[in-house]
């Protein structure tokens, strides 16, 4: 992986950090008993694996840790000898083995999960790192720390993950095929797909490897093609193909009069937008990572040379040896906090909108269009619960909280679906959102490190982060290095395995097998499996994403109050 | 799906929905010795939408008292249950392993259930606030009546699930309704927004504005304001935290598509000639499927209807599939149903799609006027209108489509300046042109 790490010398000194600071670890931060080391007797599991950077990421850990979990009880896997919880403060059930932090034989003390209340205080609220922003790209980073002997902590200022850009957007894993080449973006987006695919599988995220067809309207997009073509390969992908009309037609039969022809991408896939960040997160905690959600960072200090950065939080006070800023959309607000001004962030709002799953049939791949003078225009793509999606407009709004669709947005929306798929035009619409994206201006990632600030800035992912998420993971992993993190030995993560919504429960009970949202055939029993999970939903939102119950055609009319009952008397703090 | 293997069962009719029109087809049909008549709830509950609904406009009991919504219910779960039909809640129709073969989940495992005939009764719903394509947040407080019923049901009248100030968009009757309901729960009503003219709703007590949009919906977490846009094209901002959407029904027709059945525009319920078949041999259809909103009353007259074309289909004196010319709207009609007239002449259900006064009715076939007329009253959209078989006496079952076109002089594009009658009153109440 050959990526372009700026490491940006801090740009000015508000927190009263030298800007030469060494930026080596210093002794442990407040209090005696810090938790991060290695484990005293590693187990061969502690073994570095056998192949380089990336494959830690979807082989390393799953064989061995898993065989060996699978003997461990469930109930046995509890955060014993820790300091007394606080208030808010609860150990998540676990169903796997191997820890960072004092577990014996690579078997982990998950991490804890806190939603309100204030912070563990002392040496638990000591981190070796504290990853802000637990979106994909925040749960990726938290995740690949995880292999290490390190105190991590996840937060974020929303009460679930994936709350930002993360959940609203084109639901697209791309093979980065267009992406402009020797971009870090490029070979982040190539890397990430194919992390990503291997890790659904592994971990039952569903994907489907649809392809996509660049669709040409007019000849000036025709006679774009071939460059296209050139462009993938010179990304290394040397498997597109350029379609005639009629093999297009015959490819894609529902598709309006008028297309002339195509650039076919295999590879490029659908995903499940929400379960990815879960799945990284829930694996982190159940690997000992810390996540503190409705925990919004309001300050950022720095003692001297070599202190830990204390944060003041809205929940109470952190202290982290190494700060990761993956803020999304306030990257650059948090960068301010640090002193430090690489960026200013444009919030680029993207409205979508989802046919029913009556429409699924009407489209067979992902059908992108040829990327013109004002951007990369509207797709039609299905989704892997059977929907097909439509959009995103591209808005660039000064608002970072502008999730609104608008009129116009959803009008055009409809419309430029049914040129692409007239088919569409007789399909009711299923759901409406609109996302924020995080641009910069510039046309790449904005990854930077800052030894001295003993800081990496994840940042500019205005598009692709779902992607590139675990290679950008890595590349983090990297330029924390840079800033003279220790990670200490590699050792293998206990898997996680994501329910599928689409797929039948197992459930014996009758009573968890009757159906509480009709459109999406989901039972008593995923509601409450999805409750009762590491990660638990905070509201029916994130229930929904983690279950599909109110996201079918009736949104919810049905089933939303049943659904809300079983939020209020399941959920752990589940009113918002 | 991995799962165990479906039971296979038989029965002789199979009916889906146990709302009013399910419940009366049942009914009928196991009083008439069909065999085996099984009904499928998926609530956990039977009775169907009138269950939630307080207020009477059910009908009346045997001694000619009003029903409220729960005593239709309770009637005519009675009335199936006693007339041997078999009702199975808790389970749902998923799709169709074959022609006549259900796919069924029940909690006891999944089914497959073959039938002789099927009934599809599965009802309609109000359009949701991404099908009516409102902008704005996705705030929380955002119910259609239906939703709204369902979270009295479970929360009763707690204001942090239903609000304290809410506005209703609509403009049917059902807008009132949903104005009573909220009121009954201790909810103040800040207005009521109308897309069409204000004359359908009446008088409700609040502020109507009528040819107003929805604009946006604003508010993090719960609804802070709805914004509208009148006929004057400006705009206002009412502050609320629930907004009721009422009416604009379509049809709850997952089954009925897993057919492949053809969908009639607008409610997109499954296309059904006279004598309620689908295209699908052996497969009817009835009540709020075939349009959503109507009186309880007239779906129980529809399920019973649709009895007698199963009972004639199993004793093999009928086809089992829809026939006859199709049947469409013209001029400023909005939708005819049935949408294929049958094998003989039979009555018709026309909805115009703006108040008419006294419009002039045609149907014809091939360009032959079959019938014209002129109403004595006005015809008003929110209240559909029966014209009598004599209307299509005379068609050919196997002609071009049977028209059927008003007209009111207005002109399509115009707009009835008398749309002021009260909605409840009867229809020629509003004829005054």
């Amino acid at each position: 992986m050959t990526t372009t790490a700026t490491a940006l010398p801090a740009t000015g000194t508000g927190t009263g950090t030298p800007p030469s600071a060494p930026a080596r670890p210093g002794p442990p931060p407040t209090g005696p008993s810090r938790t991060a080391i290695p484990p005293s007797t590693p187990g061969p599991a502690d073994a570095p694996s056998s192949t380089p950077v990336p494959a830690g990421v979807s082989s390393s850990g799953a064989g061995p840790v898993d065989a060996s979990s699978s003997g461990t009880a469930p109930s046995r896997v509890r955060r014993v000898g820790a300091p007394s919880p606080g208030p808010a403060r609860r150990t998540v059930g676990a169903e796997a083995g191997g820890s960072p932090r004092g577990g014996r034989g690579g078997r982990p003390v998950p991490g804890a999960v806190s939603r309100r209340g204030p912070l563990p205080a002392g040496a638990e609220a000591a981190y070796d790192v504290v990853v802000v922003g637990a979106g994909v790209v925040g749960c990726a980073v938290a995740r690949a720390l995880a292999r290490h002997p390190l105190r991590v902590a996840l937060v974020d200022a929303a009460d679930d993950v994936g709350e930002g850009t993360s959940k609203a957007n084109t639901a697209i894993l791309h093979t980065g095929f267009d992406a402009s080449p020797g971009t870090l973006e490029a070979g982040l987006v190539r890397t990430g797909h194919r992390l990503l695919t291997a890790y659904a599988a592994e971990t039952g995220i569903p994907v489907e490897p649809v392809g996509a067809l660049l669709v040409a309207w007019d000849e000036e997009q025709r006679a774009a093609l071939p460059g296209l073509a050139a462009k993938a390969a010179r990304n290394g992908h040397r498997a597109t193909r350029l379609l005639g009309p009629d093999e297009l037609r015959h490819r894609e039969p529902r598709l309006g009069p008028g297309a002339l022809g195509a650039l076919s991408v295999p590879g490029e896939s659908v995903i499940c937008p929400w379960s990815t960040p879960l799945a990284y997160a829930s694996q982190a905690v159940l690997n000992g990572t810390d996540l503190h959600l409705g925990c919004r960072v309001t300050s950022v200090g720095t003692p001297g040379p070599g202190a830990p950065h204390r944060l003041t939080t809205t929940r109470g006070t952190l202290t982290a040896r190494h700060l990761v800023n993956a803020c999304g959309l306030y990257a650059d607000r948090f960068d301010a906090l640090l002193g430090v001004a690489d960026s200013t962030v444009t919030p680029r709002r993207g409205q979508l909108l989802v046919h029913g799953r009556a429409a699924r049939d009407l489209v067979r791949h992902i059908l992108l269009p040829v990327p013109g003078p004002l951007g990369k225009g509207v797709l039609v793509a299905p989704t892997v619960y059977g929907n097909v999606l439509v959009g995103p407009t591209a808005e660039d709004l000064d608002d970072r909280t502008a999730t609104g669709t608008t009129a116009d947005g959803l009008a055009g929306l409809r419309e430029r679906g049914a040129r692409i798929v007239p088919g569409l035009a007789d399909e009711e619409v299923t759901a409406v959102y609109a996302g924020l994206r995080a641009a910069t201006g510039r046309e790449d990632y904005r990854c930077a490190a800052h030894p001295a600030l003993r800081y990496v800035t994840v940042g500019g992912i205005r598009s692709t982060g779902l992607s590139a998420s675990l290679a950008l993971a890595e590349h983090v992993l990297g330029l924390l290095a840079e800033c003279g993190l220790r990670a200490g030995p590699e050792r293998p993560l206990a898997p996680v395995r994501m329910p599928d919504p689409r797929a039948a429960r197992p459930d014996r009970d009758p009573a968890r097998r009757a159906v509480v949202c009709h459109c999406e055939h989901v039972t008593r029993g995923a509601l409450l499996a999805a409750l009762a999970s590491p990660v638990p939903p905070a509201g029916p939102g994130g229930l929904r994403r983690r279950t599909r119950a109110g996201a079918g055609d009736c949104q919810g009319t049905h089933c939303g109050a049943a659904v809300r009952a079983l939020l209020e008397e399941h959920g752990k703090d589940g009113r918002r | 799906m991995n799962g165990p293997e479906p039971t296979e069962r038989a029965v002789d009719v199979l009916v889906v929905g146990a709302g009013p029109a399910g419940l009366a087809a049942a009914a009928r049909l196991a009083a008439a010795g069909a065999g085996r008549v099984e009904v499928l709830e998926r609530d956990a509950a039977p009775g169907g939408l009138p269950r939630l609904c307080p207020g009477t406009g059910f009908g009346a009991d045997a001694r000619g008292r009003p029903l409220d919504g729960p005593g239709h219910a309770r009637r005519a779960v009675g009335a199936a249950v006693r007339a041997g039909a078999a009702l199975r809640t808790g389970v749902s129709a998923t799709g169709w392993a074959a022609p006549l073969l259900l796919e069924v989940t029940a909690p006891t495992g999944p089914e497959t259930v073959r039938a002789r005939a099927v009934v599809l009764a599965t009802g309609a719903r109000e359009r949701s606030r991404a099908a009516r394509l409102l902008p704005g947040t996705r705030a929380e407080g955002v119910f259609t009546t239906g939703g709204l019923l369902r979270t009295l049901e479970v929360f009763g009248p707690r204001p942090e699930r239903i609000g304290r100030r809410a506005v209703v968009l609509g403009d049917d009757p059902a807008a009132r309704h949903a104005v009573r309901l909220l009121r009954g729960a201790g909810v103040a009503v800040a207005a009521v927004v109308c897309p069409g003219p204000r004359a359908a709703v009446g008088a409700v007590g609040a502020p109507v504005l009528a040819e107003t949009a929805v604009t946006e919906l604003t508010g993090r977490g719960r609804l802070a304001s709805v914004v509208v846009r009148g006929p004057d094209g400006r705009s206002r901002t009412l502050a609320c935290d629930t907004l009721v959407l009422t009416g604009d029904w379509v049809a709850e027709h997952d089954v009925a598509r897993a057919a492949g059945l053809p969908l009639a525009p607008g409610g997109r319920g499954p296309v059904a000639d006279g004598a309620l078949r689908t295209t699908a041999p052996g497969v009817f259809a009835a009540g709020g499927l075939l349009g959503g909103g109507g009186p309880a009353v007239r779906a129980a007259a529809e399920g019973r209807a649709a009895a007698g074309a199963v009972l004639a289909f199993l004793a093999g004196r009928a086809s089992g599939a829809a026939q006859g010319p199709p049947v469409v709207a013209a001029g400023a009609l909005a939708r005819v149903r049935p949408d294929l007239l049958g094998p003989e002449p039979g009555p018709l259900l026309v909805r115009a799609g703006r108040v008419l006064v006294r419009p002039v009715l045609t149907v014809a076939q091939d360009g032959r006027v079959l019938r014209r007329d002129r109403l004595p009253a006005a015809l008003l959209p929110w209240r559909p209108l029966r014209l009598g078989p004599e209307w299509t006496r005379g068609a050919d079952p196997d002609g071009g489509p049977v028209e059927v076109g008003a007209d009111d002089g207005c002109g399509d594009g115009g707009r009835a300046e008398t749309a002021t009658d009260p909605a409840g009153g009867p229809v020629e109440a509003g004829a005054k042109g």
